[in-house]
């Protein structure tokens, strides 16, 4: 009988070895191990032997089993391996063929600048206001210190409903709303619309945009304003952003400055977008004048603060390298696709 | 304001090269934004003297002339010039020289003779005949016969010359002026600024013998003085006036309007000349115009004044627009013998409003408007008189009228250095802040701890503008940089800004662009868009002084905008477009001054993935993804703009929050877009009411659910919203939900029916529903579908 064990194990193990699809591997475990299989049918046989050679050769077709099990279990992996290799070549897809198309939108350019800058200023603390775009004569002009026979009231090329209503011209005036109607300290930015009397061309639109800033506390300081400006140039020109604040004139700003960042093309040795001097300019500010906290019922003996405001088409144009700002409101979806 | 380097440095000492120059003007708050530079297109033209004058062999026209240039050589140049001759000293263009017009004068040969260079006419260095004293009339210009040899001949015609020009501000009148700006190189570069020296000669009488000046209205004319010119000869000015106007962009006339012209650019104060003879009564009278009067101006243009205009008059009638421009009645002609020479003051708001209503402007008006400083009178006018001496342009009778009703003091103002160093973030001493005040001219006093302004400095009035002065002085880029030590506040977006973000959040995600369009529009839109004659929209806020039609009305409606841009998209055949806008219309308040700004989302698309219900799942989605649970739509047809079988009102929470749907065929033909377009308008504010802030968590279902499908014959006009309005009463809380699958009217079905089926699925939270317990709901929902809408269930 162990002769006969041994022989069925040799017989599996090279039949098993030798077998070259799964279906073969069932049918060589039902002929070796199936209840009708030669093992089991030697095993049948074991009451005839003696109470010493029993336990010995039940042992024997055990362990012929059990090598018969793994050489079943070991092959069957080699032979599910290859079929699954075999399904993979089979399954080679040409990876440079095109992806399904999914649309998508983009946000329009000058919403994603304006994300952006928000982004900044949301983070040192800033709420954004909104304001209204048709304004009272008051507080276009007259609350932030330009009186009526202000020469620079006529430079403003004001669009009029009558002598009293008007498209605001800055977002200034939502200085003076904030002012009025809210808790000190005030740290705000007012992005909006703002009009002015220019023809369209590549470079002026009578509708654009403006960001406004405004800080009111005490302690504030021309060095803070310099600082913070300084900071959100950093963040969004790069850190080698280089800024310099000129003296400049504004009616509801003393002392002003027109503050010029190093040139996002040329890094400032000078090039067409520089027009040659390595500095563009992206903004104006000041500290609020006097009159103008006022006029809003702030004490300016106690208060102070800083303004400033900037194009939102300038930067945006910069930042992309737009060279005719008339792109922003055609809404060609080939433009606004590229951003 | 341009000013020539030479004249500038005639004030103020400048050791700087250009580039430090421009540098501290700009950071002082004299911002330069360019410089030009006079004759720059002009190279290599020098001055030669003809030592030889030969016959050209093959021309008769062509002469060979051998010119010392004080160089190596002489050098042979040929000439057709006739007025030319041995010993003549002419400007020669070299070769390799560049000309006025950019014509290259190059050596080359002449009808065979070796020719290398050009003698040059004034033409040829950009001047008029005219221009140019002793030019010769069509001719070879010829020096004088002290004038140096081999040298550049531009700074003999005055070229050459750097001129900078200055961008000023506003607040700083004072500056439009070349004493202005040397004033304040004076203070950037800490050096003193030397006003000119005035010395005039008068010959024996005295003014007010001869003239009487009488100011009516002291408010528009503080001041107003006068000078007499005696025995004018009207000419042209010597070569050093025109020198001093060609640098700095201006031709000159003759000696009377040179000199006005100089002293507008030098002292920026503007003068007028009246011819003296012509003045009925010898006298001046500065009174409002009468309505109605007329004059005619040096450009003999008839204008008619109103009163609120400021006039020069003589005993008789206006002679000039005080501070506009003078009358044709009293003008100085070359037959002029006597001038009384005007300096004065006037209101600049007022020039400003004359100016404008009669649609004229001049140098004088433009520098009045700046509002000038009526102290500065009485060196300009001496200035003047001093350059008639100069120029030999009359004699100057002894004395001025000088009338100065309301004198402009200087004022004081206190400073604290401390405040002011707080104000700044600097730390400058008491002294170092006194001597940048010093160095503008103001008059510190430290025991009162106060400062006296000159009258030049009306934009000094407090102690903001004193910080200004010690920010720009001490330098703007030395003030340390901080951030603020104030108290926090919280950065956030309000909530609406957050819906608004979170709307465009959706859009991109559906495949709709952001756009934005103009705000103000052509009135000509309710046409377009086929707005009815009695609308409401039709009633816009109106800008008075538009930039045309097109520009004209604030939007009642933000149709025209995405409905243009998608036009715009089509016209340049891209296929498929899908926009939206977040943007405002302006909507008059009845009994209020301003009208309503109301935000609106609009959404407009055309192409093939374009039609109503795909829009109308966009918008479910977008309500959906904003969470506002209670909302409906029912039919609209009472858009004009609009398909009225193919549009539907939104609301939320019953209230009315827009419309969408297929705009109306008339409509998209109006915008030559030649395909079915789709659009939206909802209210913001309508979607941010709706919007249920506080989001619940509900279990995931513990137990199965149960399907059944439903499938009925309703009439064919029966809708759908119907059917599932009854179908979510009677279906109750069990049922969690009902997919319209299938809708079918043709073979089959009877005419005049539809059929329309659902699956609906149905489950209990807290336990597994049993097959009696659908049976009885359905039943429910079938009786109330047959009761309600005539449904025929079908194959059940």
């Amino acid at each position: 009988m162990k002769e006969k064990l041994e022989q069925i194990k040799n017989r599996a193990l090279s039949a098993i070895e030798e077998s070259g699809a799964l279906e073969v591997l069932e049918e060589l475990r039902v002929q070796y191990l199936g209840k009708k299989g030669e093992l089991t049918g030697v095993l049948r046989n074991m009451k005839d032997l003696s109470n010493e050679e029993r336990p010995l050769i039940g042992q024997l077709a055990n362990t012929v089993r059990e090598e018969i099990e793994n050489k079943l279990v070991s092959k069957k992996e080699n032979l599910e391996k290859a079929k699954q290799n075999q399904k993979l070549q089979e399954e080679i897809l040409d990876i440079t063929m095109p992806g399904k198309k999914l649309s998508y939108g983009h946000m329009h350019p000058l919403e994603q600048t304006l994300e952006e800058v928000k982004g900044i200023f949301l983070g040192l603390g800033y709420e954004i206001v909104d304001g209204r775009e048709v304004e009272t004569a008051y507080y276009n002009f007259d609350a932030l210190n330009l009186g009526e026979e202000h020469p620079a009231r006529d430079e403003q090329d004001t669009f009029y409903f009558n002598s009293n209503l008007v498209l605001r011209t800055a977002t200034s005036p939502v200085q003076v709303h904030t002012m009025e109607t809210q808790e000190l300290p005030i740290r705000m930015i007012a992005p909006g619309r703002v009009y002015r009397s220019d023809e369209v061309d590549a470079t002026h639109s009578p509708v654009f945009h403006q960001i406004e800033g405004l800080v009111i506390d005490k302690n504030i300081t021309f060095g803070d304003l310099k600082g913070v400006l300084a900071e959100f140039a950093k963040a969004f020109f790069g850190d080698r952003a280089e800024v310099k604040f000129r003296p400049h004139y504004f009616p509801f700003t003393e002392p002003s400055a027109e503050a010029d960042v190093s040139c996002v093309m040329c890094g400032g040795k000078g090039c067409n977008i520089c027009k040659g001097t390595g500095w563009i300019e992206v903004l104006g500010c000041g500290m609020v004048h006097p009159k103008v906290l006022e006029m809003a019922g702030i004490d300016s003996k106690v208060y102070s603060g800083f303004a400033f405001g900037m194009g939102l088409e300038r930067l945006t144009m910069l930042k992309y390298s737009i060279n005719d700002l008339r792109l922003f409101y055609e809404n060609d979806v080939r433009f606004l696709s590229q951003f | 304001m341009n000013v020539p380097m030479s004249w500038l440095k005639q004030y103020v000492d400048i050791d700087v090269d250009m580039k430090t120059f421009e540098d501290r003007m700009t950071m002082s708050g004299s911002k330069v934004e360019a410089v030009e530079e006079t004759g720059k297109e002009i190279t290599k033209v020098v001055s030669g003297k003809i030592i030889d004058v030969q016959p050209h062999p093959n021309a008769d026209k062509l002469r060979i002339m051998q010119v010392d240039i004080k160089g190596e050589r002489t050098l042979q140049i040929v000439t057709a010039a006739t007025n030319v001759q041995c010993g003549d000293i002419v400007p020669v263009s070299l070769d390799g020289a560049t000309l006025a017009d950019g014509l290259k004068i190059k050596s080359g040969k002449l009808r065979g003779e070796v020719s290398e260079g050009m003698f040059c006419s004034v033409e040829e260095l950009g001047f008029d005949e005219k221009d140019i004293e002793d030019a010769p009339h069509n001719g070879v210009y010829i020096f004088p016969a002290d004038m140096p040899l081999g040298v550049d001949v531009k700074p003999y015609f005055g070229l050459g010359e750097q001129v900078v020009e200055y961008e000023i501000t506003s607040n700083r009148p004072d500056c439009f002026s070349i004493l202005g700006i040397a004033r304040e190189a004076a203070a950037t570069f800490n050096k003193p600024f030397k006003f000119p020296e005035i010395k005039v000669e008068e010959i024996d009488g005295d003014i007010n013998e001869f003239a009487s000046i009488q100011i009516e209205n002291e408010e528009l004319c503080p001041r107003y003085a006068a000078r007499l010119i005696k025995n004018v000869k009207v000419g042209p000015s010597p070569k050093w006036l025109k020198d001093r106007l060609f640098s700095a962009g201006l031709r000159p006339i003759n000696n009377i309007v040179d000199i006005t012209n100089y002293m507008l650019l030098e002292f920026g104060q503007p003068m007028h000349a009246f011819d003296y003879d012509k003045l009925a009564g010898h006298q001046i009278i500065v009174r409002n115009a009468k309505e109605g009067e007329k004059l005619i101006t040096l450009f003999e243009e008839e204008k008619t004044l109103d009163s609120s205009m400021l006039v020069i008059a003589d005993a008789e009638k206006a002679v000039a627009i005080a501070g506009v421009m003078g009358g044709n009645n009293s003008k100085v002609t070359e037959e002029t013998k006597t001038i009384l020479f005007e300096c004065a003051n006037f209101s600049g708001y007022s020039i400003r409003q004359t100016s404008k209503k009669l649609g004229l402007r001049s140098d004088s008006s433009i520098k009045y408007t700046k509002g000038l400083d009526p102290n500065n009178i009485t060196l300009a006018l001496e200035r003047a008189a001093q350059l008639i001496n100069l120029t030999g342009a009359g004699e100057v009778v002894k004395g001025t009228i000088d009338v100065y009703p309301r004198k402009r003091e200087e004022w004081t103002i206190p400073y604290d250095v401390q405040w002011i160093n707080h104000f700044l973030g600097t730390s400058l001493s008491e002294d170092e802040m006194l001597e940048l005040f010093k160095r503008v001219e103001f008059i510190p006093h430290k025991e009162s701890q106060t400062v006296t302004i000159p009258t030049f400095r009306p934009d000094v009035t407090m102690m903001a503008d004193l910080a200004e002065e010690v920010a720009r002085l001490y330098g703007y880029d030395r003030i340390e940089p901080t951030l603020e030590r104030g108290r926090p506040t919280r950065g956030r977006k309000k909530f609406d800004q957050l819906v608004c973000d979170a709307i465009r959040q959706f859009m991109s995600m559906y495949g709709v662009h952001g756009a934005l369009t103009y705000t103000f529009e052509s009135p000509k839109v309710f046409d377009k868009l086929n707005i009815a004659a009695d609308s409401a929209l039709r009633n816009p806020l109106v800008i008075t002084n538009p930039l045309g039609e097109d520009f004209s009305i604030m939007r009642t409606t933000t149709l025209n905008g995405i409905l243009s841009s998608l036009a715009t998209n089509y016209n340049r055949r891209v296929a498929e477009a899908a926009l939206y806008e977040i943007g405002k219309v302006y909507l008059k308040q009845e009994g209020k001054e301003l009208p309503a700004e109301i935000k609106k989302l609009t959404i407009g698309l055309y192409g093939k993935n374009a039609d109503f219900f795909s829009l109308k799942g966009m918008i479910e989605a977008l309500l959906d993804h904003l969470h506002i649970e209670t909302w409906e739509v029912e039919r609209q047809t009472e858009l004009d703009y609009m398909h009225p079988g193919r549009c539907a009102n939104l609301l939320i929470d019953g209230k009315e929050a827009g419309f969408f749907g297929e705009v109306h065929p008339i409509v998209t033909k109006n915008y030559d877009i030649g395909t079915k377009v789709y659009m939206a308008e909802i209210d913001l504010e309508a979607l941010l009411r709706g919007i249920h802030r506080d989001i619940t968590f509900k279990a995931l279902p513990k137990y199965p659910a149960t399907a059944r499908d439903i499938a009925m014959l309703v009439g064919e006009n029966v809708l759908v919203g119907e059917l599932e309005k009854i179908i979510k009463v009677r279906g109750g809380k069990l049922l969690e939900k009902l997919e319209l699958f299938d809708v079918y009217q043709g073979k089959q079905i009877e005419a005049g029916y539809k059929s329309v089926a659902y699956k609906l699925t149905f489950r209990a939270d807290d336990h597994t529903l049993t097959d009696e317990e659908i049976q009885k709901v359905m039943k429910k929902i079938l009786s109330g579908l047959e009761m309600n809408c005539g449904a025929k269930l079908r194959d059940q």
